[in-house]
Order: C-alpha cells, then sequence, then structure tokens
C-alpha cells in the first residue's frame, strides 16, 4: 500500500474544498470496506483520504411514516438493519443491506460507500432503486438531488462530479398495500458477489388482487445497476397472477445485458434474471398482502 | 467446526486377526497438549518470528505465462533508499538433477532450483524473477515494482489436451517422454508416461454384459490453507543458517535448501513453527532459499518473507487439472470383468503431478481380473503441481465410482451390494500390483449400509443420495524422537513430526499408553533440525504410524532405562524388574513410574532415550460415503443436506482428531466437487487469485458430517494404526456426484460441479 494523508473533514464544506482542490487524487472515506481493501491491492491509489464518518448529516437516521427513511451516506448497515421500525417498512432493503459482507463488515459498510463505489453488483443498489429512493449531493455549487438510478454511470463511476460528495439518501414512505423483496444469487451461502441480484416493489389494490405499480431492479447483469422501468409498468393494473408475474420476469431477462466474467456466464445469468424477479416479485406480493 | 463435542460412534470390527487389546489411553479424548497456546492466540505461526534488524523480503513475479527473459534491471530498486538486498536466478549456483522423495510424490531439485527463481524462462503466470530486502515491506514493494523485467512474450498452455497435441508451445526443450524405462525422442510436454496391467482386456470386456464408457475433466484445485507461506531466514557470516518457517517437515526444508544453495546441510538448521494447514502444500520450498540469498547479500541481517494469499494461488503447488476416461464392464449379477482408464494430469511448470498416485487410487477399491491403466504426466503453464491430501485420487475416484454408480444403475444393483461383490480384501491383489494384508473396505461398506443414513427417506424433490468408496495408500517412513525423565515423573518428548492434525496429543498418548502414566504427564514439543533425528515429512498420513511407532519404541526403551535403575536401586539384576501397569516391581518392592523418576538421584542417574526406524507397513485406508443434496432446478445449485462418512482408521488413538480428519477431508472434497477451480485468461494469467473468487466452502455451506470409525487393526503396525488424514478427501467429489444424478437424472462428468455448468445441464436436459 502507497502512503497516503488522512484527513478528517471539519464540515461538508470542508470535505468538498479538499475533494476538488485534489486533482481527482483525494478519495471520500466511508466505512473504508471498499476504499482499504482497493488501495491495499493496488487497484486504486490516493494521495488524500478525507474521512466523513464524523461529519453530523453522514451518521442520519431517521424513519417517520409520512415522511420517509433519511439515512447518512456513511451511517454503517447495522444501524439500519437493528431498527425495527425500519426493517418493517423496508423489508427489501434490509434484505438487501444484510447481505453485505458479514458481522464485521456491516459493522462499517455504509449505503454511501456501496453506492459510491457504484460496483454494477452491488447489493444496496437494487433495492435502492425499486424503493425510488433519491440521492442528495453537496458540491462547490452547493445542493442537488438525483433519483438513485441515475447514480451509477458506469464500472466504478457514478455521475458525481469533481468536488461533489454524496451526503444523504432519502427513500419515501412505503405506500399501503406494497411489499418489496431482494434475492441475490451467489454459489455459496456467504462471502460472495451477486451473479445476479434482482429488488421488486410492489403496490397492490385494497385486496391484494391486483398490481397497481411495481419497480423492478437488477444487478450485476449490465455496467450499473439497472432499472428495468418496462417489466414494473408491465404489471400495473394487471392482476396479481402467475401469468403476469412471469411475464414482468420475462420482460427482466430480456433487458439484461450480461457478459461472462470469473462469476459467472452470461446465459446463466439472462436465465437468473428471469427466475429471481419472478422470486422477489413473489416475495414481494407476500409481503403486501400480509400488510 | 468442532470435533471434539462429537459423541464416539466407532465400531470394533470383529475380525480373524487377534482382538483388540484393552487400552488405557488410546481411544479417549484427552484435550490437546497446544490447545491453550492456540486458542489463546499465543501459539507461533510462520509469520511470528521478530528477531532485532528485520528486512522484508518481497518476490517479483512473472505477469506472464510464459516467456522468455531478455534482461532483468534492478538498478532502480537498488538506488531506492532503504532497500538492501536485490537476488535474482544469477546468485544461485547451477544444480544437478537430483530425485528427492518427499511421501506424497518426488520433486527434482534441479527444478526446485528453477521454480524457486526462474532462470531464463518464465514458465507461469507468478513464477518468482527476483526479490528484494528493504527495512520495512512497504519499501520492499516500491522496489519491486521498480524492477525492470524485459520479456519476450511465448505462446502458453494451460490444458493438458493442448499441451499434449502436435505443435503445443514446449516448456522444457530438454524434456523426453519417460516410458517403461526409456526416454522417448523429440520435445515433448509428455514427463510420463505409466502403466499398469493384468489379465486379457478384451476377453474381460467380451465376458461383461454391461460396458460403461466416460470422459470426465477435473479443474486445477488449491489445498487452500489459511496460513500463507511465511518464513525468516538469518544466514551467519560463519556459513550457518538458520530458518524459522510453516513446515510440513523441518528435515526436507533443510535438505531442499542445502541443495538449491549448494550448501553444506548440516550447516542448516530449520525451526518449524506451529502450521496453520497443509494439507501436502508445505511440503517442498519457495522463499526459504530466497531469504538465504538475502540475508547473505544484505550482511547477514534477518530477512522475513511471507506470502500474500494471491501469492499462495498463483506460486505455490496446487494440483492437477485433470481429463481421465474410464470403461468398466461388469456382468449382470454384479461381477466386474474389466476395466480401463486413462488418466492425464497437469503438472504444471516441471514434472511430477500425482498420476501416479491416481493411478493407484482409481480402481483399487476393487477385485478386478483384467484391468489396464495409463497415465501420463503433462507440463502445463501452470504452477508446478504441489501434493494436496491423497494427491491425485480425489478426481481419480470422481472418474472411477461415478461410472461404477452407473453400471450399479444399469444392472439395477444396489451400489453397496455392488461394491461389496466386487470389494478387495485381505490377500486381493491391488490394481497396482501388491497383495493387501488386512484391510477394511468390507467394513466401511457395512457400516454404511447399517447407517441410518442409507435408508432415511429424502423427505422431498430435487433431492438424491449419492455413495462412494475410496482408498489411500498411505505411508510409514522414518521418524526418530527422543525423551527425558523428569524428576517430577513427567516425560519430555521430542519428536520431529510437524502437527497439523493433532498428532502431538496422539504421540502423547501412545507414551502414555505404554509407560503406563497419564496423558497430562507426557509434554511433547516439536524441536528443530538439531535438536532430534531425522523425520520424513508430515505428509502421507504417516506421521500416527511411523512416529507413533518411534514413540511406542521410545517407551519400550524407557521402561528399559528404568528398569536398570530400578535395579540399580534395590540391588538386583534388571532381568529381576518386572513392569506391569505403571508399576516397576521385584519381590516386596514396588515404585510407580512416578515414584521411580523422583528418585533417579540415588538409582544411578537421569534417564533419557532416542530412537530412530525406517518404518514399515503402512496399512491402506478405505472410506465409504454417503451424502443427501438437494439441487435447485432454476440455478443449478447444490445444497449439501447430510453426510455421512464412514473409515477404517486401524486403530483410533485420538478418536476426535480421526474425525476431524474424516471431517476436514469432507469439507475440502466437497468444495472441489462443487465450487473451487482456477480461472485463466486467454493468455493464461490466473484471474481468481483470493479467497473471494477461489470459493472454499464456508461454514454456511456444509452440514455437520456425521462420522463413523471403524477399526481393522493393521497388521503392519504394533498398535495397529493405519493413516487416516487423506482417504476421506477422496470420495466426496463422486458421491455428490451420484447423489446429483439421483436428484436430476443428470450425470456430471466435470469438477467443480458449479451452478453454471450444472444449470447449462438442468437446461440442455429440459430443451
Ligand atoms: C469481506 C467483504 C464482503 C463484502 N460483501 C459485499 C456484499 O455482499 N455486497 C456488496 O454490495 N458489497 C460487499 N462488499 C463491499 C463493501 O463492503 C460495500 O460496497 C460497502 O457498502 C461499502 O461501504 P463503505 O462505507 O465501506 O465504503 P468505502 O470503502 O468507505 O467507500 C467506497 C467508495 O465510495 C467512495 N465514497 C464513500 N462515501 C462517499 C461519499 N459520501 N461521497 C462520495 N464518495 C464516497 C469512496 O471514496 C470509495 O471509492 C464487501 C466488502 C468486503 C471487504
Amino acid at each position: 500500500m502507497q502512503a497516503f494523508d488522512y484527513v478528517r473533514a471539519a464540515s461538508v464544506e470542508d470535505a468538498v474544498a479538499r475533494l476538488a482542490a485534489s486533482g481527482g487524487q483525494a478519495y471520500v472515506l466511508s466505512g473504508g470496506t471498499d476504499l482499504i481493501v482497493q488501495l491495499r491491492e493496488g487497484r486504486r491509489s490516493a494521495r488524500v483520504v478525507v474521512d466523513v464518518k464524523g461529519l453530523p448529516e453522514f451518521g442520519d437516521l431517521s424513519y417517520d411514516p409520512d415522511m420517509g427513511l433519511l439515512i447518512g451516506a456513511a451511517t454503517p448497515c447495522w444501524r439500519i438493519a437493528a431498527d425495527a421500525a425500519i426493517a418493517s417498512a423496508f423489508p427489501g432493503l434490509v434484505e438487501a443491506i444484510s447481505l453485505i459482507g458479514g458481522v464485521q463488515i456491516q459493522g462499517r459498510a455504509s449505503i454511501g460507500g456501496n453506492l459510491c463505489n457504484a460496483s454494477p453488483a452491488a447489493d444496496s443498489i437494487p433495492a435502492l432503486i425499486v424503493h425510488a429512493a433519491v440521492c442528495e449531493i453537496a458540491g462547490p455549487s452547493g445542493r442537488r438531488s438525483l433519483p438513485v438510478e441515475e447514480f451509477c454511470i458506469a464500472p466504478g463511476r457514478t455521475a458525481l462530479q469533481p468536488g461533489e460528495l454524496l451526503v444523504r439518501v432519502f427513500v419515501p414512505p412505503p405506500a399501503q398495500h406494497s411489499g418489496a423483496a431482494y434475492l441475490r444469487f451467489i454459489p455459496r451461502n456467504e462471502m460472495d458477489i451477486a451473479v445476479v441480484g434482482a429488488g421488486a416493489a410492489v403496490t397492490l389494490d385494497s385486496h391484494g388482487e391486483r398490481f397497481v405499480a411495481a419497480r423492478i431492479a437488477l444487478g450485476a447483469v449490465a455496467p450499473t445497476p439497472l432499472y428495468v422501468a418496462e417489466a414494473g409498468a408491465a404489471l400495473a393494473g394487471q392482476p396479481v397472477s402467475p401469468d403476469t408475474i412471469a411475464e414482468a420476469a420475462r420482460l427482466a431477462r430480456e433487458a439484461a445485458r450480461p457478459i461472462d466474467d470469473l462469476r459467472g456466464t452470461a446465459a446463466q445469468r439472462r436465465h437468473l434474471s428471469g427466475v429471481l424477479v419472478r422470486r422477489a416479485l413473489e416475495r414481494a406480493v407476500e409481503r403486501a398482502r400480509a400488510r | 467446526m468442532t470435533t471434539d463435542t462429537l459423541p464416539a460412534d466407532t465400531e470394533t470390527v470383529e475380525t480373524a486377526a487377534p482382538a483388540r487389546p484393552h487400552y488405557r489411553v488410546i481411544g479417549t479424548r484427552p484435550v490437546r497438549p497446544d490447545g491453550v497456546e492456540k486458542v489463546v492466540g499465543r501459539a507461533l505461526y510462520g509469520a511470528d518470528i521478530y528477531l532485532p534488524g528485520t528486512l522484508y523480503g518481497k518476490v517479483v513475479r512473472s505477469p506472464h505465462a510464459h516467456a522468455r527473459i531478455r534482461a532483468i534491471d534492478v538498478s532502480r530498486a537498488a538506488a531506492l533508499p532503504g532497500v538492501k538486498a536485490i537476488a535474482t536466478a544469477a546468485d544461485l549456483p547451477l544444480v544437478e538433477d537430483k530425485i528427492l522423495v518427499t511421501g506424497e510424490g518426488s520433486v527434482n531439485q534441479r527444478y526446485q532450483s528453477m521454480n524457486t527463481l526462474a532462470r531464463d524462462k518464465v514458465l507461469y503466470h507468478g513464477h518468482a524473477v527476483a526479490a528484494v530486502a528493504a527495512v520495512s515491506p512497504h519499501i520492499a514493494e516500491e522496489a519491486v515494482a521498480l524492477i525492470e523485467v524485459d520479456y519476450e512474450v511465448l505462446p502458453a498452455v494451460i490444458d493438458v489436451r493442448d499441451a499434449m497435441a502436435a505443435g503445443a508451445p514446449v516448456l522444457h526443450d530438454d524434456l523426453r517422454t519417460a516410458e517403461e524405462g526409456r526416454k522417448l525422442d523429440g520435445p515433448t510436454n509428455v514427463a510420463e508416461h505409466l502403466r499398469y496391467q493384468r489379465g486379457d482386456l478384451a476377453r474381460g470386456f467380451a465376458e461383461a454384459d454391461v460396458i460403461v464408457e466416460r470422459e470426465f475433466v477435473t479443474a486445477t484445485v488449491h489445498q487452500g490453507y489459511i496460513e500463507p507461506h511465511a518464513t525468516t531466514v538469518l544466514a551467519n557470516a560463519d556459513g550457518q543458517i538458520t530458518i524459522w518457517c510453516s513446515t510440513q517437515g523441518a528435515f526436507a526444508v533443510r535438505e531442499q535448501t542445502a541443495d538449491i544453495l549448494q550448501t553444506p546441510i548440516s550447516r542448516i538448521r530449520v525451526i518449524p513453527t506451529e502450521i496453520g494447514g497443509g494439507f501436502g502444500g508445505k511440503l517442498t520450498v519457495y522463499l526459504e532459499p530466497i531469504a538465504a540469498l538475502l540475508s547473505r547479500k544484505s550482511g547477514y541481517r534477518p530477512v522475513k518473507m511471507a506470502m500474500s494469499r494471491a501469492e499462495v494461488f498463483a506460486a505455490t503447488g496446487p494440483t492437477s487439472a485433470s481429463v481421465i476416461r474410464v470403461k468398466l464392464g461388469a456382468t449382470r449379477d454384479g461381477r466386474i470383468t474389466a476395466a480401463q482408464a486413462e488418466l492425464i494430469y497437469a503438472a504444471g511448470a516441471f514434472p511430477g503431478s500425482p498420476v501416479g498416485a491416481g493411478a493407484g487410487v482409481i480402481f483399487n477399491c476393487y477385485r478386478i481380473p483384467n484391468l489396464q491403466i495409463d497415465g501420463y504426466d503433462v507440463l502445463t503453464n501452470q504452477p508446478r503441481a504441489g501434493a494436496y491430501r491423497a494427491p491425485g485420487g480425489t478426481n481419480a475416484a470422481f472418474a472411477s465410482e461415478t461410472v461404477i454408480d452407473e453400471v450399479c444403475e444399469r444392472i439395477g444393483m444396489d451400489p453397496i451390494e455392488f461394491r461389496l461383490r466386487n470389494g478387495v480384501r485381505e490377500g486381493d491383489y491391488r490394481a497396482t500390483g501388491p497383495v493387501y494384508a488386512r484391510i477394511g473396505l468390507r467394513e466401511t461398506l457395512e457400516a454404511a449400509r447399517r447407517h441410518p443414513h442409507y435408508t432415511a427417506p429424502l423427505g422431498g424433490p430435487n433431492r438424491g443420495r449419492g455413495v462412494a468408496s475410496g482408498y489411500w495408500g498411505n505411508w510409514d517412513g522414518t521418524s526418530s524422537a527422543s525423551a527425558t525423565v523428569n524428576p517430577d515423573g513427567a516425560v519430555s518428548l521430542s519428536e520431529g513430526s510437524p502437527d497439523i492434525g493433532g498428532s502431538r496429543a496422539s504421540m502423547a498418548m501412545i507414551l502414555a499408553e505404554t509407560l503406563g502414566i497419564d496423558v497430562t504427564d507426557v509434554h511433547p514439543r516439536i524441536v528443530d533440525t538439531d535438536s532430534v533425528g531425522y523425520n520424513d515429512v508430515t505428509g502421507g498420513s504417516r506421521t500416527t504410524h511411523g512416529t507413533g511407532w518411534a514413540v511406542y519404541d521410545l517407551g519400550k526403551k524407557l521402561i528399559a532405562a528404568m528398569s536398570q535403575r530400578a535395579a540399580h536401586l534395590w540391588e538386583v539384576e534388571p532381568e529381576a524388574i518386572t513392569f506391569a501397569d505403571g508399576v516397576f516391581s521385584c519381590g516386596d518392592h514396588a515404585l510407580s513410574f512416578k515414584e521411580l523418576a523422583g528418585r533417579l538421584g540415588e538409582a544411578g542417574g537421569p534417564v533419557m532415550v532416542s530412537t530412530t526406524m525406517e518404518t514399515t507397513g503402512a496399512g491402506p485406508g478405505f472410506a465409504t460415503h454417503l451424502v443427501d443434496v438437494e439441487v435447485d432446478p432454476e440455478t443449478g445449485k447444490v445444497t449439501i443436506l447430510r453426510y455421512t462418512a464412514v473409515q477404517d482408521a486401524g486403530t483410533a488413538i485420538h478418536p476426535s482428531y480421526v474425525e476431524g480428519q474424516m471431517q476436514g477431508g469432507v469439507a475440502q472434497g466437497i468444495g472441489w466437487a462443487l465450487n473451487e477451480e482456477y480461472v485463466y485468461d486467454q493468455a493464461g494469467r490466473l484471474v481468481n487469485a483470493s479467497y473471494l473468487d477461489y470459493r472454499i466452502p464456508t461454514a454456511l455451506d456444509l452440514p455437520m458430517i456425521d462420522t463413523v470409525i471403524v477399526e481393522a487393526p493393521n497388521p503392519g503396525h504394533p498398535l495397529g494404526v493405519r493413516g487416516v488424514g487423506e482417504t476421506p478427501i477422496v470420495p466426496p467429489a463422486a458421491a455428490v456426484a451420484n447423489a446429483i444424478y439421483h436428484a436430476t437424472g443428470i450425470r456430471m462428468t466435470t469438477l467443480p460441479m458449479s451452478p453454471p455448468r450444472l444449470l447449462e445441464a438442468i437446461l440442455a436436459k429440459e430443451s
């Protein structure tokens, strides 16, 4: 590992200023479960590492059934999963973040880091997408918001401009009769990167018979986590049935643009996209009906 | 996985052989002598040695799978402040051909030298090219990046079939195929062709009602020990070299390092540290000669080197990928009439794949009147194959034991019944030649058939049960040990077999049994090469047999020496002393071992004995495994629901450690079966050199593995011991494949049977 400077940001403005001044040689440090590993393995090199864990907004975690969920970019996953109200309102999201690493990793890993690392296989992102989450970004010219599905633009690259950083993620409150789920396929039962991940969120009518709305997203089948708007749209207004669910799963499978790599084959990923979306929809429906 | 809490499930088999003697200590489960140290984190492993003034060594490794080294420019690295020494192959003496037996195969020291630091060619991605010693690991790492190697990249070959093809890139221009005691003409990658033959193959197949013939392909896999290779070496100006390292054989490290450095063997002292797993992967040296060179060149400072995980994967010895063809014929009433196998094993960059051992495993469970086995040792641009627990056995049994399952299915016979009808027993010939003495294959089959697992309902769809048996020959080898009697009656035992599986506990138990003292009164210690006589490596499942025998002999010598002291004390002839149940007596006189130990000062002085022996009589090990799996037909993922391993241990000295070996072998075998494989890119570079992408099973991937020990005592050992460490990794891949077949109707012939492969087969079958 190469030597680098470590600074604790004094404020958001301080962090922005340091990032802006670094000429791309500075990295934000949240939990460090991606960054430190990458620096040690020489996959990234940094001159400065700017720790944002101490900044107030970055450690936010608040949920209000009317206002929704606010998650600071550096809030560790374990805190989110340990909050009973959040777990019951957003089971799909908590399902996703509970998959990130193990106990030790979750003590540090954050949703902000998961998003900003911009891995196509990141587990929290499809779940955030189906929940229509929004990113709050700070930069040299102030704050801006961006839907989470527009945040990642390529493997390891985000929509953040020089000097910008992610401050918080906002998740709107779940609608009545809604439910969500996230499933991933890995060859083992632990310690793997998603071969395919699939998130689904559904809102049903009051009888639980018909889809009012649905959102579907896939991980690890495209250069970025993939929001499959057409698959969700196809469900809106349709009855809940194996056929409609299968059709949505088919659309998701069609949307997948997977590659062969050491973690799976393109054919396998395409097939799994359909299987996992179907299973995630089934589970989301079950949860919506139970609510 | 904890083993000590498991209930004893040991069956003593009734045999014609004399009944098992009554043991006081053997067969019990005492706490291991090295337990506390390990639990509290005080045990010293390979990387835990800190000497004043230590330098840190790092290796420059080839980014290419095959290339000629045109030039190495170290000037920029040498100029970096903090760099104290740089070594390349130019610093190594030329080494002549010399074959060294490691117990799990053999190594040619000339090739070992070429593997230590590449001379004119790099032969695999990760091959060591140069090394640096600096005052900190970070400076050493930076210096590594400053060494410029000019390569002429050559075409590489990874697959054995490609390596055997005409026109394949040749790794060593001077290599010629050895076949039937002669060398064939012309450059080749085929180092050896071996053959075993018996009977009349054509007639045998003509007698068969059913013939099954299949080809199998298996991937390169690594032992996956948790502790990376690590060493600290201090060379002195007087020529003395001291090596601390994590190894399965301190004497092997000494001899190999002496040969590679062309240094007198007596000037090297090797101090083995605790070892965090080896499984055959720590029988040969990688870092030690390099660290010695760097220590010398830095002005005799200690040099510490530790591999990263990626280096362990890329540059130590995994076991061979293979292509295996098996043809087996049987009559309708379940009698094998003929069998033929061809095994092609990847040796990696230098000759020496375990194809010979694989040829031994493939049919050695069965009585086969007509057979032919051909084996090929084939070079590829991969790290030199090392030994891995029953080297070559898992893939060989994967082939033969799945073919047998298919034969059973075709003739409609229960797979255990079929194996009982054909299974070897005392007096039968091995497929590879010798006659078996007392062995326990049939006992494992009978115990498996009696086990509730065998008849339990599967309890759901997409589930299947598989059976497979396995053989491993085991080794005896040379062992030495010494012991001294302390005034408080405890015995200090010095041995030279690094303890990778709890052997210290077994040695203490054998000595305590022999002397009639408490096991807590034996203090075993693994000492350095200057402090005990020669020991072969801890490998070949030999330690409890070989070193156990030496310790047993030591006990007899201690009794004789103590009898002399008693005779001195009581002023009688030594012959007048009797020893029974831990008590020395003569007429009215009687002293326990402990009491006599306290009076040695008046009885002629302290007692110390030593022994060294070339042991014989290793008893082959057999096992039968049962496994239930569930296959997710939509994802191809296999879940292991239940696993039962039955094995003959001869005599289980410490049953917990026998069970631990069985469970460990099964865990590794399941990893090999389901997910483990080296993945290469087009250019022959290894792309998954991490535990993230080289997928060994985690605790969540395995059920509790049930064990049943059967005991058919080995007549070749005074205590009936036979090796147990390797046999249990032989059946799992086949057992899992058979279970997958019974769950899905698909015969998998490729390892690993990973989700994408199985899914592809399921989808192909559906369409
Ligand atoms: C053993 C292990 C297992 C893992 N398992 C999983 C898994 O199952 N699923 C999964 O998705 N991931 C997994 N990961 C990856 C990692 O843990 C997650 O991506 C995690 O969410 C990263 O969060 P972090 O806070 O540690 O990020 P960091 O490492 O601190 O940061 C990650 C990246 O984001 C940048 N960054 C961080 N915060 C900000 C910000 N506020 N603004 C701008 N840029 C920022 C950093 O500069 C860095 O480039 C695993 C990692 C390890 C080591």
